[in-house]
């Protein structure tokens, strides 16, 4: 699955940051001339290319000079004048002027350059489908408590245990290090105890651990924010004070719920106001992505304003608007709107790691063997004593215990990283021991991320722990999930004990009585969770099954399984009824066949007056030739029921809807001008269409004397033998299994704003929908 | 149970028998006496009294779990008019979390018969195998609290689940073969992913607050 080239791939991605200090060590000398000589070298070199007051961003520039210069003064131009008058500047064809862009340059260049760096060692991993990331929320808030409680105690611990260890260091004569007082101590401590997520994420993710050692840390470590929040301002605060009394330890106490549920509270508001947005947008698509964006962006900043624990905020915010979000927003802002969060996060991952590098190049350090030794023991120590103490206590209320395995694991997965640094940095200036705190923690920072990071994932294999299951969810484990919930919600009603199912039962009834409507825009807030997770599950199927260039070759996932297989009262006609006449076949055939031509004719008719007429109506080329793909791809799967579509489609189909953005590709009930595509039956020339009206026979057969069987002919009906038969036909009218009613809602489901308002064939047996 | 003279020698065969804790009996007793209205014996009717059963959409189906002769381990087929306490007990069994020491063969076991609890709820015919028809009932209910549904999806739905069932269990089928309908092993196969045992459990810890029915 991953190159497993020298070592690990956790290794690697250490790597772009090596390369990163070392490349910064080239680039060093280069950045301080830079900053030595800033005014007098760029003023002399007007940008002659751009209008004056233009310019990349060098803040404290000169504005140009003005234009006049240009003319005027013989230049001291950087780029060769080989125009031929010498005494007469001649019109700057082309010219170099690397100052104007030489910052945005240069960042974009490391970047870059670490992205390369990620390309080379990197294997892509495959694109997560929908249903993990809803699998990690549900185990999420299913060790909710578990997370928490590592998160708060857990950090408490190891700061005090940290930062009182520590003192008593201090204390020791001949280190050099007495005049640190205890306050300080604890605010070290407060600062390099917290694990970070960055880290975390960008280890754990290579590991492919399971999910819910997964969610363990990485919880763990968003959570804990608060708490760093919470000690670092705090301590801060306390070392001026002249005396620390109880009731400001109470007060410190206080303030931490304050800050978690404050940041908490301001994370729904967002999320809140978010969802309620997405429910108008449908009309303006493009901007759906940013509101996401922005929202987000400012519940972390209004947190952060009021001192309240941003992190915890930001994912308030979007664990709330999620659920409506994605109910409202199109399928093209949805992708949008992931790509461009995994972008941004491998930036900023990547430029935390860079900024981190060149602190530790080009920083002033104060390196004290003590202090340093005993920070990085006293981290370790303490983290391990905490998690098996604190899975003691776990283990007594967790119906699936953490086994020492798990608990190694969680122990050694608690990265330090950038944040324990930002906070170190941040630290003011006139602060004694702000070097020597600094050097410390780029140290611990340094040993966790290289040796334990690397480390982590041999030791994953060696210790041999359970590692993420790549099963999808098939519709099956969706409809038995789902059982299994209400009966123990129903279990626990009856014992009366209001446990965990209950409250969840309580909140989702909730949610789809009031909740929905407010924040969902239409009547999608109406679908019930099987349906769409079954769409999701169609599209996607669909979308592979095309994508996997569709034409004769089926997918090893799709069976032959048809619903003849279970559903035996569709097996063939022969044992139903008795022949008809032969005059009645005829008549019947007649009439087929006149029906069949008749919709040719209408589609043909539609063909000549918008297609060709109207060359600018490319959209409706592009969607016509994704329907006949589509349809195509119909008769590979003749094994996939669909389910008539809801009169407003369901978000999900509408995702999978061509036009979702500019052509708004909403139902219309019953317009005659609305291009209704049907499958239309081969022409009358190929041999087809013959089979094509037997098969029809055959189905009219069936049909007459069983009208209660009716309910049962509901199945799709193509068989596997039918297959082949259309192989590589450009005609948009490919040559199905006839009209029969299955195909009409095919059709509806994948594509089709409704039935035809055309009521001619076979009408009676079709239940109308519209 | 009617006097209560040898209570503790009751209580242990019974913890014992269905491995609750004496705790956990007493105050499933309690309980019991509160649904049946101080009767030895509940009916169905009895399950009307809790509020919070109405809203569930496969209300029927649980309730008629309780009075299943095969869950009671008394037939294997039919249903029973009235439990009495032990009955009570016995489904509430299936609902046990799993203990740290058991070993493999008894987790097995477990996982069995809280699998086979399952699917006597979905097989109502008592006849061993879960056909299309029951399946399809299974989804309508599941999908029966949202009134705007029309039955096609429900029966589409439940439709492509089966087929998927019979890929997983036979594989690939000729045009001209029946699958007949979800046996108990094919039952398990389609669990085989899915750790029931840690799933289908309800806490018996602490039970402390009994809400009053109505």
């Amino acid at each position: 699955m991953q190159a497993k080239g020298f070592g690990g791939a956790s290794s690697f991605r250490a790597l772009p940051f090596l390369f990163g200090v070392a490349a910064l060590l080239g680039l060093l000398p280069l950045l301080h001339s830079h900053g030595l000589q800033p005014n007098p070298m760029l003023a002399s070199e007007p940008p002659h290319l751009y209008p004056p007051g233009v310019h990349g961003g060098k803040p404290g520039v000169v504005t140009s000079p003005p234009p006049e210069n240009v003319q005027d003064t013989p230049p001291q131009y950087k780029q060769p004048s080989n125009q031929s008058k010498p005494t007469r500047k001649a019109f700057p064809v082309l010219g170099i002027d690397y100052t104007h862009v030489r910052t945005p340059f240069e960042i974009s260049l490391w970047i870059l350059l670490a992205c390369l760096m990620k390309l080379g060692f990197h294997v892509i991993p495959s694109v997560s489908n929908i249903v993990p990331e809803s699998c990690l929320l549900i185990v999420f808030t299913e060790n909710l408590g578990t997370i928490l409680i590592f998160a708060v105690v857990g950090t408490l611990w190891n700061a005090f245990f940290l930062g009182g260890l520590m003192y008593g260091v201090c204390q020791i004569k001949g280190t050099g290090l007495n005049e640190i007082g205890l306050l300080d101590n604890l605010l070290f401590g407060s600062i390099i105890s917290a694990v970070d997520p960055v880290a975390v994420l960008a280890v754990f993710e290579e590991i492919h651990i399971n999910e819910l050692l997964h969610i363990l840390v990485f919880g763990e470590s968003l959570l804990n924010d608060a708490v760093t929040v919470v000690l670092y301002h705090l301590f801060e605060e306390f070392a001026t004070f002249p005396r620390v009394t109880f009731t400001d330890i109470l007060l410190g106490f206080l303030s931490f719920f304050v800050v978690s549920l404050g940041g908490v509270f301001v994370g729904v508001v967002y999320g809140v106001i978010a969802a309620f947005t997405s429910r108008f947008t449908s009309h303006i698509r493009v901007i759906e992505p940013l509101f996401v964006f922005l929202y987000s962006y400012m519940a972390y900043l209004s947190a952060e304003l009021f001192h309240l624990s941003g992190i915890m905020a930001l994912i308030a915010s979007g664990v709330v608007m999620r659920p409506y979000v994605e109910a409202n927003i199109s399928h093209k802002s949805h992708t949008t709107i992931k790509y461009f969060l995994k972008m941004w996060s491998s930036i900023s991952e990547t430029l935390i790691f860079i900024f981190l590098g060149v602190s530790t190049v080009a920083g002033d350090h104060r390196w004290n063997w003590t202090f340093v030794i005993s920070t990085l023991l006293f981290c370790l120590i303490a983290r391990v004593l905490g998690v098996l103490g604190l899975t003691w206590f776990i283990n007594k209320f967790r119906i699936v215990k953490l086994t020492p395995k798990d608990q190694f694991i969680i122990a050694y997965g608690g990265l330090r990283g950038a944040i324990a640094f930002s906070l170190g940095y941040l630290l003011d200036k006139s602060h004694s021991m702000r070097e020597m705190f600094l050097t410390a923690i780029i140290t611990v920072i340094f040993f966790t991320v290289f040796v334990q990071g690397m480390t982590i994932r041999p030791l994953v294999d060696l210790l041999a722990v359970k590692k993420k299951q790549e099963t999808k969810r098939s519709i099956n484990e969706e409809i038995h999930t789902q059982f299994l919930d209400h009966l123990l919600t129903g279990i626990e009603d009856i014992c009366g004990h209001y446990g965990h199912h209950h409250w969840k039962d309580k909140l989702n009834r909730f949610n789809k009585k009031y909740v929905k409507k407010c924040l969902i825009a239409g009547e999608r807030s109406k679908e019930p969770q099987l349906i769409a997770f079954y769409h999701k599950m169609e599209m996607k199927q669909a979308i592979e099954l095309v994508e996997s260039g569709g034409m004769g070759k089926i997918p090893s996932a799709v069976s032959t399984v048809s619903m003849q297989n279970i559903n035996p009262k569709t097996l063939p006609v022969d044992r139903i009824l008795p022949a008809l006449s032969k005059d009645k076949e005829e008549e019947i055939r007649k009439i087929l066949r006149n029906n069949l031509q008749k919709t040719r004719q209408r589609l043909r008719s539609y063909n000549r007056h918008t297609l060709v007429a109207d060359p600018y109506e490319e959209a409706w080329n592009q969607m016509l030739l994704r329907r006949q793909k589509v349809r195509q791809l119909e008769q590979k799967m003749n094994n996939f029921l669909t389910v008539p579509a809801h009169r407003l489609d369901s978000p999900t189909i509408s995702r999978a809807r061509i036009g979702s953005d500019p052509l708004a590709y909403e139902p219309k009930s019953d317009s005659g001008n609305l291009p209704i595509i049907t499958i239309d039956p081969a022409s009358p020339q190929s041999p087809e269409s013959v089979d094509l009206v037997n098969e029809e026979l055959k189905e009219m057969k069936r049909f007459p004397p069983s009208p209660e069987e009716e309910e049962e002919e509901e199945g799709l009906v193509m068989r596997a033998s039918k297959e082949p038969s259309s192989p590589g036909t450009d005609d948009v009218f490919t040559p199905g299994a006839g009209d029969s009613p299955s195909n009409q809602r095919m059709l509806r489901c994948l594509s089709d704003p409704g039935p035809r308002p055309d009521p001619e064939e076979g009408e009676p047996f079709i239940p109308k929908g519209n | 149970m009617g006097s209560f003279h040898s209570r503790s020698e009751e209580v242990q065969e019974l913890a014992d028998k269905t491995g609750f804790t004496s705790d956990q009996i007493e105050h499933l007793h309690r309980r019991f006496k509160q649904l049946s209205g101080d009767q030895p014996t509940i009916c169905r009717e009895n399950f009307d009294n809790i509020p919070d059963l109405e809203l569930n959409p496969i209300r029927s189906k649980i309730i008629r779990a309780f009075f299943d002769k095969r869950n009671l381990r008394q037939a294997p087929g039919g249903l029973a008019d009235e439990i009495n306490f032990e009955d009570f007990l016995t489904i509430m069994s299936y609902f046990r979390p799993i203990e740290m020491d058991m070993d493999e063969e008894q987790l097995d076991r477990f996982r069995k018969e809280k699998l086979k609890f399952l699917f006597h709820m979905y097989d109502s015919d008592h006849d061993g195998k879960i056909t299309l028809q029951e399946y399809r009932k299974v989804v309508e209910e599941l999908l029966s609290g949202n009134p705007h549904l029309e039955k096609e999806s429900a029966r589409s739905i439940a439709d492509g689940a089966m087929m998927e069932a019979a890929s997983i269990c036979v594989g690939q089928m000729e045009p001209d073969q029946v699958y007949e309908g979800i046996t108990f092993e094919d039952f398990l196969k389609i669990w085989q992913g899915i750790d029931i045992e840690t799933k289908m459990h309800v806490r018996f810890l602490n039970m402390e607050t009994i809400p009053h029915c109505h």
